[in-house]
């Protein structure tokens, strides 16, 4: 079955192999290139004790998009590092890039100097370099690796399977990855820049004069009182990235093949830089089965939103001649799409894109100021909130005497949330009513009890802020620049970790080196065990974590240039010794 | 100075509420001007920055935190997790500040780490930015001889710090500029939509002058881009001057730009044709199209009157003290 897996994953990327190749057989001079080489799309295999993954500037081409890229091993995505529980793990790192590297095996539990975080527990990888990374495999799932360093957005991540010892708890006939990421023809540096300079500069789905937004006048003037964006769901759009399914645009026509009866395990992982998709494959129902690499009670369900730097494996039955695997951003401003087919070349309708939704009381930090708290609220058009908005003083965006001293009061922090309530049970901005399932936080059930149900013996509250207008991000009011305390843990310490999002928008925040357990109403033992989690628009979320891990580790929100703009913390875990090195 | 700061406020009160009233009542879209009891006196700009400035940290710890865990209570989806109101929010035990400071150090280097974490810790303070924006480079066509008008700022600098310059001239064709100022300023936040600017000014065309500029540049509540500044001349004049733009988007590229101008002045000065008080006003309108955000040509009406002893100076000199330009320009910025 692996055998067969591997060889339908490869034969998905045949077709774009056999057209970059024309590319890159041209000479170097006709091609007009920075560097040479056009990335292939999609994933070889890297499986075995000793791996060796090279790092170089690249080009990469979608649609008419064209661009610089960073590769590994000549792909976007790297290669598909299969592993085996239980084996060691030896992996050169060679930089033939112009620029710093590293690899972050996310999600892996690792020694802390491998987890491959320049500043934090290495150094970055020069240009010419090699580094070799040297750890054992603890654990089974569905995982993934990106640099740490700029390179990542430029194409610098891959898919990570590990297979586990024990027989996988469901049968299925064929196994693939669905790696969706975004990719512009933008350098990281540019698009920084343009958010830096201008609020909302990728958003073309702005109210204006002439939209058919569900919004009265009332609430209009709301929001432009509070000057913010019922709009701001995605920073970076489809104005500027194509989404990609294993580095393949909406016009590659990829195809996953299966034979009618066949159960295909699929493997969702969100390696893109900033975007939060909603997947679904209309005409089949989807069966969760593990979340973020743990193995999960089964689920079915019809859609789901997949954070930043999120996993999802779902089993399908696929029915029709073929079905569409719709990945559409969360703002709408586009979708990835791949074909699951029975037949090369058969085709099933892609459905178009979804009004874009707009944000709510909930995501304003006010959800349990108006009837619908539970999980959701309406949008702003609905009767009677944009008045509980305006009645008496609850309209204070910024009551920063709500706050704790904790956190830092300055330009950086234009929103303070009045009453973030807990929403696990929200399947995620423009899901809340669109007619069938959709996963949320509190379906997720751990397969199998785990063996820690201490109560955490202290609360540790995190604010997490930021101002859309200046494009600041930041824990607490500071960001990783100004802070010098990191988020401290004693050793196999067992805390519950409260978030409260203090902004508009969804951050998927995540912690190196650990796995958490949700709290998500299931029982102590069957929380469900993540490594990144969404802290919902003016919500707060919690988990409860054993800090079991000796070292320093990086704790951040994945959405690229929210960490790189300050969303940035460091924990430890003291004491070090008795293994901390290894 | 304290004059100055009185005049800028005064300058600053007259100018949002010229806006209010000068915002079109054109479409359901538009936050139409809100009447007194609507608009929270927490909400005003001046508010903000007072606010901001005077943020006070010593916060009654206790009350606020019985008001948090009674929030909670309140929000709590699921009976499971109510259950936190009984985990204390306690300082971490002693074994979690034991050495090392960084983990990584005796490992790898402890000099290695350092400059990784230098360089790190410079890449997430965020870039340095250097923008500049034409905001408005125009062709005035009226009554006479047509003219031309450049208005550009730009700056250098981090989220907090940066210096400003700002550039500003006009005239007619066929004559000697009319006027051109340029100003540069050093800008700091101070609240979330506000930075305060100080520097100087110099006037490029005769009689040439240097003034000491004090301004506010921010957003005000409605989204209105405004620009206040006091200027005190070597000579001792002090004048003011309020902008205030409103970007209306008709279609995601469509936009229609409302502006205002107001320059006031504490006394007259007859070599520039300046009389105290109100000097002049200048209502605008532009309509723009994005072909991308940082390229959009435009056209609109622009009009400007002299007013009280300026208006007198503008009669003495033959000129008319209203004037209106019907403009095409284009509004850039990299």
């Amino acid at each position: 079955m692996s055998a067969l897996s591997r060889r339908s994953f490869l034969s998905s990327s045949t077709g774009a192999v056999a057209a970059t190749g024309l590319l890159t057989a041209m000479p170097a001079w006709a091609r007009g290139a920075v560097s040479g080489t056009v990335a292939r799309k999609g994933s070889d295999v890297l499986s075995g004790e000793h791996l060796t993954m090279s790092v170089a500037d690249t080009l990469f081409t979608t649609g008419s998009r064209r661009g610089p890229g960073v590769a590994v091993n000549g792909t976007i995505p790297g290669p598909l590092v299969r592993l085996k529980e239980g084996q060691n793990l030896v992996v050169d790192l060679v930089n033939n890039s112009t620029h710093g590297t590293s690899i972050h095996w996310h999600g892996l539990l690792v020694p802390f100097l491998m987890d491959g975080v320049p500043g934090v527990s290495m150094a970055a990888v020069e240009p010419g370099e090699t580094y070799r990374y040297e750890f054992p495999i603890r654990q089974s799932g569905t995982y993934w690796w990106h640099a740490h360093t700029l390179q990542e957005p430029l194409g610098h991540y891959g898919p990570l399977i590990i297979d586990p010892v024990e027989p996988e708890p469901h049968q299925y006939d064929r196994d693939y990855v669905v790696m969706l990421s975004d990719w512009s023809e933008m350098s990281p540096h540019e698009i920084m820049k343009k958010l830096k300079v201008a609020d909302g500069y990728f958003n073309y789905n702005q109210t204006t004069w002439t939209d058919d937004y569900d919004m009265s006048g009332e609430d209009r003037r709301m929001w432009a009182r509070m000057r913010m964006m019922p709009t701001d769901i995605s920073d970076v759009s489809g104005a500027t990235y194509t989404f990609l399914v294993n580095g393949h645009g909406p016009e590659d026509g990829l195809e996953y093949l299966f034979r009618p009866g066949e159960r295909v395990r699929l493997r969702f992982i969100n390696g893109s830089a900033m975007t939060y998709f909603n997947v679904r494959i209309p005409g089949t129902a989807m069966t969760v089965i593990q979340a973020d690499g743990q193995n999960v009670q089964p689920v079915e369900t019809d859609e789901f939103q997949i954070g930043v730097a999120e996993t999802y494996d779902v089993i399908v039955e696929p029915t029709a001649l073929a079905h569409a695997i719709v990945a559409e951003s969360t703002d709408r401003s586009g979708m990835g799409v791949a074909m699951l087919t029975s037949r090369p070349g058969a085709k099933a309708p892609v459905p178009a894109l979804r009004k874009p939704p707009l944000l709510t009381m909930a995501d304003m930090g006010m959800g349990g100021m108006d009837h619908s708290a539970h999980g959701g609220g309406d949008t702003m058009g609905g009767d009677m909130s944009g008045e509980a908005a305006m009645a008496g003083g609850a309209m204070t965006m910024r009551d920063t005497s709500r706050l704790p001293e904790t956190v830092k009061v300055g330009p950086g922090l234009d929103m303070v949330s009045a009453n973030p309530v807990d929403r696990m049970d929200y399947p995620g901005l423009g899901l809340e009513d669109v007619g069938h399932r959709v996963l949320d936080y509190s379906q997720l059930v751990s397969h199998k009890p785990h063996a820690e149900v201490r109560q955490p013996t202290r609360l540790k509250t995190l604010h997490l802020t930021g101002n859309m207008h200046r494009y600041m991000w930041s824990f607490d009011g500071e960001k990783f620049s100004a802070v010098t305390e990191p988020i401290r843990f004693a050793y196999n310490e067992r805390v519950r970790v409260k978030l409260v999002n203090d902004t508009m928008m969804a951050h998927p925040i995540h912690l190196h080196g650990h796995f958490f357990e949700l709290v998500n109403g299931a029982a102590p033992d069957r929380q469900p065990k993540k490594h990144t989690l969404t802290v919902q628009p003016g919500s707060s979320a919690q988990f409860d974590l054993t800090a079991d891990e000796r070292g320093d580790w990086a704790f951040h929100c994945h959405l690229f240039y929210h960490m790189h703009n300050g969303m940035f913390q460091v924990v430890t875990v003291r004491p070090l010794a008795g293994g901390g090195a290894k | 100075m304290i004059r100055a700061f009185f005049l800028l406020g005064t300058a600053l009160a007259v100018g949002t509420s010229a806006m209010a009233q000068e915002q079109p009542h054109a479409a359901h879209t538009m936050p139409a001007p809100q009447s007194p009891q609507e608009q929270p006196a927490h909400d005003m700009s001046a508010m903000d920055v007072e606010k901001a400035a005077s943020q006070d940290r010593a916060k009654d710890s206790a009350a606020q935190s019985g008001e948090m865990s009674a929030m909670d209570h309140a929000a709590m989806g699921h009976g499971t997790m109510a259950m936190d109101s009984a985990i204390p929010e306690t300082a971490p035990p002693p074994e979690a500040f034991e050495n090392p400071g960084f983990a990584a150090d005796a490992f790898v280097g402890a000099d290695v780490m350092a400059a990784s974490r230098a360089e790190v810790i410079g890449e997430i303070r965020g870039p340095k930015v250097f923008w500049v924006q034409g905001d408005r480079l125009e062709y005035r066509a009226r009554q006479g001889e047509d003219g031309y008008l450049f208005d550009l700022q730009g700056y250098y600098g981090g989220d907090l710090n940066k210096l400003w310059f700002k550039a500003e001239g006009e005239g007619a064709f066929g004559e000697d500029i009319e006027s051109a100022e340029l100003q540069a300023l050093y800008s700091r936040a101070i609240a979330p939509f506000f930075d305060v600017q100080l520097g100087v000014k110099q006037d490029l065309t005769g009689p040439e002058r240097t003034h000491l500029a004090v301004g506010i540049q921010g957003l005000v509540p409605y989204e209105f881009e405004v620009d206040a500044a006091a200027f005190l001349s070597t000579k001792g004049d002090l004048t003011a001057r309020i902008e205030g733009e409103l970007d209306q988007r008709i279609t995601q590229r469509l936009i229609l730009q409302p502006r205002a101008e107001l320059s006031l002045a504490a006394q007259d000065i007859p070599e520039l044709g300046v009389g105290a008080g109100l000097d002049s006003v200048e209502l605008g309108v532009r309509l723009r199209y994005e072909f991308a955000r940082e390229f959009a040509p435009y056209i609109g009406v622009d009009q400007e009157w002299k007013l009280g002893g300026s208006a007198d100076f503008a009669r003495l000199a033959g000129e008319d003290p209203s004037v209106t330009n019907y403009v095409v320009g284009i509004r850039f910025w990299f």
